[in-house]
């Protein structure tokens, strides 16, 4: 259970941050992800974790606390290779593929990081694949549909070869197939997940462990099963599991 | 100025003129367009050569001359201005079906008329012949200033997306009976607007983190490179340098 | 209306070609310097949001209808800079993947409805924002009435290029009257939906209107731990009042070189002017009009506007002109976000 010696793929500490309108979104949030863990950031709407993903990979800067990835703690002067390790896949694909072609798009991220040539088009065949996307390479984004679109968002980011994925709403607006495969490819990549949803069914299929944000601090953290079976706990913060859904609760 | 967007701008093929480098084309379709206006508009024979020059190219780029058609209705406001001019033009006048028509009016007509078609006609080819995507890095070839071909990949990805926005408030406002008449109704356009400004703005500030969070540093990266040999650029020179000759003869000639 | 190929003379073009690659170098820079990294996204979106909006059509009069300019309201938006910017990639993109505006006409249409508009906009709303005391209700209708001078000033600098190198034989003072007509009332439109639509995004994201960032308010952080910092600049809202005398004699001297472009061109321009007479007679000596010369009216119909000399010197100047004032103005700007940056 414990560590191999290698540092966690993201640790958190006391990360506390207030909007420049005055809004405060994070009161000292601690959590810790180890490499290879798939883990569920639950929490309602506006509990603040958007605003926690922003500070993941140095979009927002903490105003107390530190985040570190891998080992490497986010600062000005880290941020480049910070943006390396932590892939982030916004929640509209559209805000993501801003590229006029799907090739181009992927293209982006290794190329600022200095890839060029056939390696840069190894790492965009590679990504693709996979997401099961490498047949539409060359088509401009806006021809796909939304779930091809998220699929080939998700593959921009693993042309980074990140450390640790991070997943905003991976299953929102999507049909219930595209939901089915974009989880078939969460769960075959070998990477650190964090997923940010309120959609509890997806969390408990694809993550072992949970979190839930609430009002700006980590309200709780353990294994997905037995959260999503607190009835209590979870009408505490905001969330619920569909209707007719139930999860039998395990040996508390 | 809405007649016309949304119609398919490119035609996909393989002849000569859709494998020539874009900044080739870039810079023959803006020479001819020189090449055309500075043709005087007495010489009736040059602009029949101008126009033939266009076919040529049109035939060889296998593009129908329905597309053609359909996408020169642009052109219709200045067609109707046009008409407008021997009409209300000054000068000499003469009778025409038994109406008064000024006659430099009509030489005026005539050339607007003709040099706004065949200008419409080659950018259409252009248009045709040449990916948006190509355009823009031929574009960049040019040394045009990199952040403009930036702003104008940005303004072509997003189109679409801020079109169907649009067209989706219309279809919100349309479904509660709503119909602009006259400027009473401007309040809920403008409403439209202002969302739509401000859903863009957001737009753009969350492409920018997009962008960042994949190492955006203010410079696109430059993953390909179109260069054009000698011989691209001879066969692209065909079209403006008879264009040129045309217009050069008709200055010389009497 | 785009302007097509072959409606001004060769001249003309090249000069308003060279007056819109001046403003738009100096406009990158601007806009480097308002956005900084993330000018192409932004402005990428607002050059998209400028070409959805110009579809909104609204009637003005029986019959007719009107569509958004959008040059005042992308520079109170987004500020002047972005706004020339945004505006003119949307006017190449539409003469290069739509084919509207022909290509040799594309300086003058950037010019015209890009630059004049933005430019005029800008300089009267800030006019009016500056001598009187910034509220909402201000910046409406500084808004309001930017936008409304902003389109027939465009009309009119097109009115003085068409007399410059204009190649239909239209009386230049019926130009004038017909597109100043046409063209206030489609300023009231203008005016109207750009101020509506300023006034709907200041109400809802206030910090997005450019020109209304002097009201932003000086923010408070606090942190966990509870203690209150006061902060030293928002970054989203950041610009406060800056100087006040600079930008309104900036502002006058804008509007009044319009002012003195509009009233020469009246003095000129205006019916049975005898400069204009003589200057016909003496300069209408075209061959190519030969065949006409028994008509009773054929001195006049040539109207001078055809001499290549003429029109290539009163290009020259036009060009002078409008680069000067566009320059004027951008190093005002300059200027003043210089002065800001070290007030910060």
């Amino acid at each position: 259970m414990t560590g191999t010696g290698a540092p966690p793929s993201l640790r958190v500490s006391r990360l506390a941050y207030a909007y420049p309108d005055g809004t405060q979104a994070l009161f000292g949030v601690d959590l810790t992800i180890r490499r290879g863990e798939r883990v569920a950031l639950l929490g309602p709407n506006g509990a603040g974790k958007t605003t926690l993903v922003m500070h993941l990979n140095g979009i927002l800067t903490a105003g107390h606390g530190t985040v570190e990835v891998a080992g490497l703690p986010v600062r000005k002067d880290t941020l480049l290779e910070i943006r390396r390790r932590v892939g982030l896949v916004f929640q509209d694909p559209d805000d993501q593929l801003f590229m006029p072609t799907v090739r181009d798009d992927v293209a982006f991220g290794p190329a600022n990081l200095g890839v060029r040539g056939d390696e840069l088009d190894r790492r965009v065949r590679d990504a693709l694949t996979r997401v099961g996307m490498l047949d539409v390479i060359d088509r401009p984004p806006h021809h796909l549909s939304f779930g091809q679109r998220r699929r080939v968002a998700v593959a921009t980011v693993l042309a980074m070869e990140p450390e640790i994925l991070v997943l905003d709403e991976p299953s929102s607006n999507l049909d219930p197939a595209s939901r089915r495969e974009l989880a078939d490819i969460l769960k075959n990549l070998d990477v650190t997940v964090l997923m940010v949803t309120h959609d509890l069914p997806y969390a408990l299929e694809l993550c072992e462990r949970s979190l839930i944000l609430s009002d700006g601090v980590i309200a709780a953290d353990g294994p997905t099963r037995s959260l999503l079976a607190d009835a209590d706990l979870l009408a505490a913060h905001r969330l619920e599991l569909p209707y007719g859904f139930a999860v039998p609760a395990l040996q508390q | 100025m809405s007649a016309g967007h949304h119609h398919r701008l490119y035609l996909p093929g393989d002849t000569p003129v859709h494998l020539l480098p874009p900044q080739c084309k870039l810079v023959a379709v803006a020479a001819f367009a020189v090449a055309v206006v500075a043709t005087p508009r007495e010489r009736l024979w040059a602009f029949a050569v101008h126009a033939l020059l266009l076919t040529v190219v049109a035939a060889v780029a296998r593009v129908p001359a329905g597309f053609i058609l359909r996408r020169m209705v642009i052109e219709v406001p200045f067609v109707l201005f046009a008409v407008a001019i021997p009409i209300i033009g000054t000068g000499a006048r003469t009778e025409v079906l038994g109406m008064s028509l000024s006659v430099p009016g009509m030489w005026a007509a005539w050339n607007i008329l003709a040099k706004a078609s065949l200008g419409v006609v080659a950018s259409i080819l252009l248009a045709a012949t040449t990916e948006p995507r190509a355009m823009l890095l031929g574009a960049e070839r040019l040394r045009l200033p990199p952040l403009l071909v930036q702003i104008a990949s940005f303004m072509l990805r997003y189109m679409d997306v801020i079109l169907d926005q649009m067209r989706r408030m219309r279809v919100a406002r349309e479904s509660r009976a709503f119909v602009a008449r006259d400027l009473r109704q401007a309040p809920v356009l403008a409403r439209s607007a202002g969302a739509l400004f401000i859903r863009s703005y957001e737009r753009g500030e969350r492409v920018h983190l997009a962008m960042l969070s994949r190492g955006y540093t203010g410079e696109m990266p430059i993953t390909r490179d179109l260069s054009a040999s000698g011989r691209d650029w001879g066969m692209a020179a065909v079209l403006p340098c008879l264009a040129a000759a045309t217009a050069v003869l008709s200055w010389s000639l009497t | 209306m785009h302007v097509p190929d072959g409606f001004f003379d060769l001249p003309v073009s090249v000069g308003a070609g060279a007056v819109a690659v001046a403003g738009l170098a100096v406009c990158l820079r601007g806009a480097r310097r308002e956005l900084d990294d993330r000018t192409a996204p932004m402005a990428g979106l607002v050059a998209a949001f400028i070409f959805a909006v110009q579809m909104l059509n609204f009637p003005v009069a029986a019959g007719t209808s009107g569509h958004l300019l959008g040059g005042a309201l992308a520079a109170i938006l987004v500020g002047p800079y972005t706004a020339v910017l945004c505006v003119s990639v949307v006017l190449l993109v539409q003469g290069f993947f739509f084919a509207d505006g022909g290509l040799t006409a594309l300086g003058v249409n950037i010019t015209l409805m890009a630059m004049v508009t933005a430019i005029v906009g800008w300089g009267v709303f800030r006019l009016i924002t500056r001598s009187a005391p910034g509220s909402r209700a201000v910046i409406v209708a500084a808004s309001f009435v930017a936008a409304l001078v902003s389109v027939p000033a465009s009309a009119l600098v097109f009115t003085l290029l068409f007399w410059i190198g204009g190649t239909a034989p239209i009386d230049v003072a019926s130009v004038a009257a017909a597109m100043g007509g046409v063209h206030v009332l489609i300023g009231i439109g203008e005016g109207l939906i750009t101020s509506l639509t300023v006034s709907s995004v200041l109400a809802v994201r206030p910090d997005l209107v450019y020109g209304a960032r002097g009201l932003a308010k000086r923010l408070v952080l606090r942190t966990a731990e509870g203690f209150e910092a006061p902060l030293v600049a928002a970054p989203a809202t950041g610009e406060a009042p800056v100087g006040r005398i600079r930008p309104l004699l900036i502002g006058g001297g804008l509007v009044a070189i319009l002012l003195a472009g509009v009233v020469s061109f009246y003095a000129s321009g205006s019916p049975d002017g005898l400069e204009r007479v003589a200057a016909d007679k003496g300069l209408n000596a075209h061959e190519e009009e030969h065949g006409l010369s028994d008509a009773p009216l054929a001195d006049y119909g040539v109207k001078g506007i055809e001499d290549e000399r003429l029109s290539v010197g009163l290009a020259g100047v036009a060009g002078v002109g409008i680069t000067v004032l566009a320059g004027g103005a951008v190093f005002y700007t300059v200027r003043r976000r210089r002065r800001h940056r070290a007030a910060v």
